[in-house]
């Protein structure tokens, strides 16, 4: 019987076969923590005294609260700081981008076994990689032994045949998904996804699939490595990291998704779940206050391309916030250099610094009470910009940069 | 261990357990403990007693790997968490921090009630109501961390991991 991704991973790692459900010590290639997670990984890992095992691959990525709101987050960053100084582990400074841009640029590729204190670092699974959030706690004791442990898991296989209408993007695709199979419908599971819709989609739209499959309970969300990750890797500088990675044809999967991308609309996640989907088009009664573009889910810079083909020429609606927030250095060059920026600030954008911006609650755009926020991020729990009476609706770039331009949700079809 | 039922909905977030406007506050965790679950009960942190349960029911957890939430649910004073499902991270962190986790069908326990509920067997009983409920046992490597107090300890008495 054959493998899926998660077991050839777990099977090349460990130079054996390995099956959905063992539990599994296996070496870790990249750690990652973020300054919400990094401080108490780091407080774990003085207390048990052995140091850190691979430092090139630990990395401390400060972009939830970057730069700075409050002191005594600017004396959780000097402590990543000065732990980073003394162990040789990599630090991502303020500015640099979010944990899981960053990785996927830089760091991650196919093959590898990597853990991140933050939940959505299955974003690096686009790249054939087994990647999943843990605890601090567990990457602390992953950066200093160098392994963890894991249950090999179960997989979803998602084929998705046909070819997207103009309009609808893999966000819309993967919050169809969730909505389907519900918020908790794949705990424990990984998510693979294939089909000749996944063999012609471009990385960024890959990373988008990955990055929410933990918003259907999944461990991982992984896509096979072929000749558009190579492509990929390439244009980072990285060439050399690329191997060829696919499931086999007779893997076994515990259930099989079959999704038509012909069929499919803009959707929106509604509050205060992910699986809470309407369409775009029935939610034009919703009026909102601001609009966020960016995160490690869709800011992008096809996802700013895309935005700024919207916002060309218009202005946002004079009650809608604009924010938009590059996910990385790299991106925010490109699209400085493309002029993807001029267009947007011109249509009313307040740009912040790479970094996880407002959708973290912390700062740069927290909601007032009653407020409504539609964001191109992964999630829309309760509370999760900061206030716990403000509403949050997710959505693809074009329906976030459309609505903003007339105040409410709107199907992008209609300017597509 | 025996103690007050604190019964929660569906779809308890880490963002309701440990809310991202406390984020400044991760690195002084008595002090974030003061929030725990307040955005799912606001009455929650001043209530809840040493000894007492979380009940909650489908995915209780899910959202973001803050570890800092199983941490202070467990720094509030409360000996476990029950619910009928749990989001994989959350699961992991409240037994790596040393916080008892059981899946069992938490429908019929109401808030208030008082249990009883030997982590051993996994058997919850409803003192209130009178009636015995099963859980699913944990898989043995998270016994094994559990027992020995959380996996930092775990790896320090093994020198790393005794997973079977």
């Amino acid at each position: 019987m054959g493998k899926t991704l998660a077991e050839k991973i777990f099977s090349l790692k460990l130079n054996r076969d390995v099956k959905a459900g063992e539990f599994v010590i296996a070496p870790i290639d990249i750690c990652a923590c973020q300054d919400g997670t990094g401080p108490l990984s780091v407080r774990q890992i003085e207390a048990l005294g052995r140091g850190v095992a691979n430092p090139k691959r630990s990395i401390f990525f400060i972009d939830h609260a970057a730069p700075s709101p409050r002191k005594e987050l600017s004396n959780d960053h000097k402590l990543l700081r000065e732990f980073c100084r003394k162990t040789g582990c990599i630090l991502s400074e303020v500015g640099d981008g979010v944990i899981h841009q960053r990785l996927v640029e830089d760091y991650a590729k196919p093959g590898d076994i990597l853990i991140g204190a933050d939940s959505h670092s299955c974003t690096s699974g686009a790249l054939a990689a087994f990647a999943t959030g843990m605890g601090s706690t567990d990457v602390a004791i992953g950066m200093a032994l160098g392994e963890n442990w894991f249950r090999v898991p179960e997989t979803f296989r998602i084929n998705v045949t046909g070819r997207f209408p103009k309009g609808v993007f893999s966000k819309d695709l993967i919050i169809h998904l969730i909505g389907m199979i519900t918020a908790d419908g794949a705990t424990y599971r990984a998510l693979e996804f294939g089909g000749e819709a996944i063999e012609n989609m471009s990385m960024s739209e890959r990373f988008v699939l990955a990055n929410m499959a933990v918003e259907a309970g999944a461990k991982t969300g992984l896509c096979p490595a072929d000749g558009i990750t190579q492509e990929y890797l390439k244009r980072m500088g990285r060439e050399n990291d690329y191997q060829p990675l696919a499931p086999d044809p007779d893997a076994e999967y515990e259930r099989v998704i079959e999704i038509d991308a012909s069929n499919l609309e803009p959707v929106v996640s509604c509050p205060h779940t992910v699986d809470n989907v309407r369409k775009a088009k029935e939610l034009t009664d919703i009026r909102i206050d601001q609009v966020y573009i960016g995160t490690c889910t869709n800011g992008r810079l096809e996802d700013l391309r895309v935005a700024a083909r919207i916002l060309k020429g218009k202005r946002r609606h004079p009650d809608v916030r604009l924010i938009v927030c590059p996910a990385s250095r790299r991106v925010y060059l490109d699209a400085l250099r493309e002029g993807i920026l001029e267009i947007l600030v011109e249509a009313g954008a307040s740009i912040m610094g790479p970094g996880c911006g407002p959708c973290v609650g912390v700062h740069e755009g927290v909601l007032a009470d009653g407020e409504r926020c539609l964001s191109t991020q992964n999630r829309n729990f309760k509370g999760r910009m900061g206030n716990p009476e403000g509403e949050i609706y997710l959505a693809s770039p074009a329906t976030a940069a459309y609505s903003a331009t007339v105040g409410h949700i709107a199907d992008p079809r209609e300017v597509l | 261990m025996r103690g007050r039922a604190h019964k929660f909905g569906d779809s308890i977030s880490t963002d309701l357990i440990c809310p991202g406007r406390y984020f400044h506050l991760r690195s002084n965790l008595p002090e974030l403990a003061k929030h725990v679950l307040e955005d799912a009960d606001p009455d929650f942190p001043k209530k809840v007693k040493e000894g007492d349960f979380v009940v909650g029911g489908q995915n209780f957890g899910l959202g973001s790997s803050r570890e800092h939430a199983p941490t202070i649910i467990k720094l509030a004073g409360v000996a476990a968490v029950l619910a009928k499902s749990f989001a994989r991270i959350f699961y992991r962190n409240a037994i790596n921090v040393g916080l008892p986790v059981l899946i069992c069908d938490t429908d019929p326990i109401e808030d208030g009630d008082e249990l009883e509920v030997d982590l051993e067997t996994g058997l919850v009983k409803d003192l209130t109501k009178g009636i015995e409920l099963k859980a699913n046992p944990l898989p043995p490597v998270m016994i094994q961390i559990l027992k020995d107090g959380g996996l930092l300890p775990h790896v320090k008495k093994h020198g790393g991991f005794k997973i079977g």
